[in-house]
Formats: C-alpha cells, structure tokens, sequence
C-alpha cells in the first residue's frame, strides 16, 4: 500500500486528462513521427493510448470505444492519405463514434482542404511544431466536448 | 419511474456494449462527479469475476502474456485492465499496453488502458472501482496488468485473487531470489522469454527460494512461457485455474477478498487525509514549523509531530 507521501498530488486534480488513441492505418511502417508525437502528447499531459502499425479502421474504432478516446490521430506516410483518412472518418460516423480525427505526416498542403471537407478535423503536415501538435490535439477535443 | 442515464449505461455494458463500458470506466476514474454513484452501484452488482493480478519488471512481457492469458482463458467475456505510467511531471502518459495485446487477444475481449494519475505501487487509484465495474457488468475473468514494477511494489496482490509474477531469464540469482518484496507474493511464477539462454536456471532459483520458503497449502508453480510464440500459455492458464480451485476450497478465497475490501476503505481514508495533512503544513502553525526545521531548531519528525498533535481533532483546546 502507498503511503501518503508517496502519491504526489496530480497538477490538476479534478480535470480528466485528454485522452488521444494514435495509430498507423494499414500498410504504412513508418513510425518514428507517431512516436515522437507520442513523448510530445504525453509531455503535455495528454494520455495516449498508442496502437501503433498496421491499424483498421476497425481496430481503432474498437480502440475508440473501449478507451473511450477524445481524438484519434493518424499518422500517414504512404501517400494514402486521400484514401485512408476519410475511410476513418466514415467508420468513426458509422459506428456513431463522436471522436475527432486528426491527421499528422507527410500531407501535400494541396491535399488539406479536400481532407478537411471530407470530415478531418486538422491536418498537421511537415514543419509541425511540437506546441501546434498539442495545441491542435487539444482544439479538437475541446471541441469535439463541446459538440 | 424511468431509467436514469445510468440506469441506461449499466444495462448496455452489461449486455456487452463496449462503448458504455468505456463511458463507466471514465467515469470511475475521475474523482467527484459520477464516480461514486457508478462505484456504489458497481459495487452490489459486483463479486463474481475472478481477478488475476499479472506484475513484474518493465519488459517483462506482461501485455504479451495477459493477452495471450485472456484469450486462453476461452471465457466469453474476458477483460483487461492494463495500468501503464503517468508522468510525475507533467501527468501525460504513453499507454502502450494494447500494441502487445491487439493481434491475438480476439474480439471477445476488452481492454481498457489505464494511467496510474500520481498513484505508487504499479497500480491507479480508480482500479479497484474499474475492476467493481467489469465485474458487475458481466466480465470474467479481470485480468489486471500492473505498470512495470521493482522489487518492492506489491500493492496488485491486496488487488487481485491471484497474483502472477513474470520473470525473465536473468532476472537475477538465488540471492535475489531470496529478497523480501515482489517474489513473495506470487502465486504463480511465469518465466518469459524461456527461449532466451538460461531459462531452467531461473527456474531453478525461483524453485530454490521456494524450497526454502514456509511450508503452506498452496505453493506457487513456476511455468515457462514464450508469450510471442504463445508456448506455456495454456499451462499456465491451468494453474492459475487451479489457484482459484485452491482458494476456493481453503476457504482463502473469502479472507482474501475481505482483506482486499479492508485495503480498500484504508487507502480512501488515506487519500482523504492527504488534503487534511496539506492543510497542516500550509497552516501559521505549519509554515512557523517548517521555519524552524530549516533553522535546525527541530528535526522533520518532532516538527511533524507536534502539528500532528495539535491538530488532532480531539485534542481542540491545544491546535
């Protein structure tokens, strides 16, 4: 059993943590950016429930569901994006699931505008900062908690 | 009347809807709001799952092995409760429990990864209420998956109906072995990574202690496993079938699960007076206290003592 001066008191105590599901979909094994964003997330106090490579849009909704996510991010290197991106966002509506999906990789800025109208949340592509990374995660559970 | 919310939740997880299950556990692991409406609640319901405490080092191969374990168990509706690290600093965590578990734990199971949120010992506060919930609405077994752990942390033991220990060839040596902490509480031992060189070798060691350990109705059996390779599993699953055979039987089963409860009201308690010490030192009498600490005029431990006794609350003419 712990004892009292063990359990440091939390930052803040009676906010929940966000709490972001980050997966690789399909045939993509590039997985250096997923967790970098993964140390950055946490870093920021976000809890990251990470599914990494070889995902479904399945697998993630039942991920989703289960961990009860705020926001799934995606992280896309295989220049499927215009495929897979909104096959997630279907599956995410098609199960009812409420959940915010973001997209993080290589994303032609030409792409972003078709991915945001086909349900995307935010497209984080090359150059990201790590406080857009956060700051981005966070808008869209706040938003997706305001809905 | 009509059913509240959730009246509604609790009869959707326990017809099997993940997505409420996911909604209950949110809920019991934020303090104040609906937590203790769902734990209370939980908490008739509950006392049916056999709960299954899987500990040992980081690396270890303890998701590996739970997700193979739930799957082996061929129970309908297994789950696992898989506690990963938060940060001391900042609060983030990387729950990376699931990535070992996903590909072979099938789709009956559920899986629901928690951070320990400042929590010692390798476990959250919210287990016990998590583990209430997948217990009430029909789960079974629970296997719980503690955060990586040292020597010391056995707070999964005053959790669980059976404790499991994973081990890994190299773990260390008879003299290790024979180390109060962790390897006494096991009742049953997984050697992992039995591929690996000197897999006996620590079976031996771990044998060795037990050997010379006290002589009870229960000792625990060391099985080698290779959880990638699913090898062990199924011997495995069987003697921990065979531990809750045996804690039914003796009786133990009851006195561990009353003891567990005791815990329980006790590390409430504890958190409760966590706000009330904190009260103590940000007091006059505290800061004047801590002055005098850093003066040297007291040490830490009489200091602690005096506000301890003047703020006992049967004692009000003093504080």
């Amino acid at each position: 059993m712990s004892g009292i001066s063990s359990c440091p008191a939390p930052a803040h105590p009676h906010e929940a943590p966000i709490r972001v599901v980050l997966a690789k979909l399909g045939l993509d094994g590039h997985d250096r950016g997923l967790k970098v964003v993964a140390r950055t997330l946490r870093d920021a106090g976000i809890e990251v429930i990470y599914l990494g490579l070889r995902q479904t849009t399945d697998s993630i909704v039942a991920a989703c569901e289960q961990e009860d996510a705020d926001v799934i991010g995606l992280s896309m290197h295989n220049a499927g994006h215009l495929t897979l991106a909104p096959r997630m966002v279907k599956a995410a509506r098609d199960a009812a699931l409420d959940v915010p999906v973001v997209i993080g990789g290589i994303v032609p800025a030409e792409d972003v505008a078709t991915l945001i109208s086909a349900g995307v949340a935010a497209v984080l592509g090359p150059g990201a900062s790590a406080a857009q990374v956060v700051s981005t995660v966070k808008a869209a559970a706040l938003q997706a908690a305001g809905r | 009347m009509s059913p509240t919310p959730l009246d509604e939740l609790f009869e959707a997880a326990a017809a099997g809807n993940r997505r409420a299950m996911g909604k209950l556990l949110t809920m019991v692991e934020q303090p104040g709001g609906a937590a203790s409406e769902v734990s209370e609640r939980a908490h008739r319901q509950a006392g049916h799952a056999r709960v299954i405490g899987i500990t040992g080092a980081p690396g270890a191969g303890k998701s590996t092995i739970t997700g193979r374990l739930a799957a082996a168990s061929g129970a309908e509706r297994p789950a696992v409760l898989a506690i990963d690290p938060s940060s001391p600093l900042t609060g983030g965590a990387v729950l990376g429990d699931r990535v070992r578990m996903d590909n072979h734990i099938g789709s009956s199971s559920f899986i629901r990864s928690m951070a320990t949120r400042g929590h010692a010992g390798g476990l959250a506060v919210a287990v016990p209420d998590a583990v209430r919930v997948l217990d009430a609405v029909g789960c079974d077994p629970v296997l719980v998956e503690t955060a990586g752990v040292g020597q010391v942390e056995v707070s999964i033991a005053a959790a669980a109906d059976t404790t499991m220990v994973v081990v890994t060839p190299g773990w260390g040596d008879a003299v290790q072995a024979n180390k109060a902490g962790l390897l006494e509480v096991a009742d049953v031992f997984a050697v992992n990574k039995a591929d690996r060189p000197d897999a006996r070798g620590a079976r031996r060691d771990l044998e060795l202690m037990l050997d010379l350990g006290p002589e009870g109705d229960w000792r625990p059996p060391v099985v080698l496993t290779i959880a990638t390779e699913n090898e062990g599993i199924e011997a495995l699953w069987v003697e921990i079938e065979r531990h809750t055979a045996h804690l039914r039987e003796s009786g133990a089963l009851g006195r561990r699960r009353g003891l567990r409860l005791r815990n329980e009201v006790v590390d409430r308690i504890e958190l409760g007076l966590r706000g009330r010490v904190l009260q103590i030192i940000d007091s006059e009498a505290g800061s004047k206290a801590l002055g005098r600490v850093e003066r040297r005029e007291v040490s830490p431990g009489s200091a602690a003592e005096a506000l301890l006794a003047s703020s006992n609350p049967q004692h009000p003419e003093e504080s």
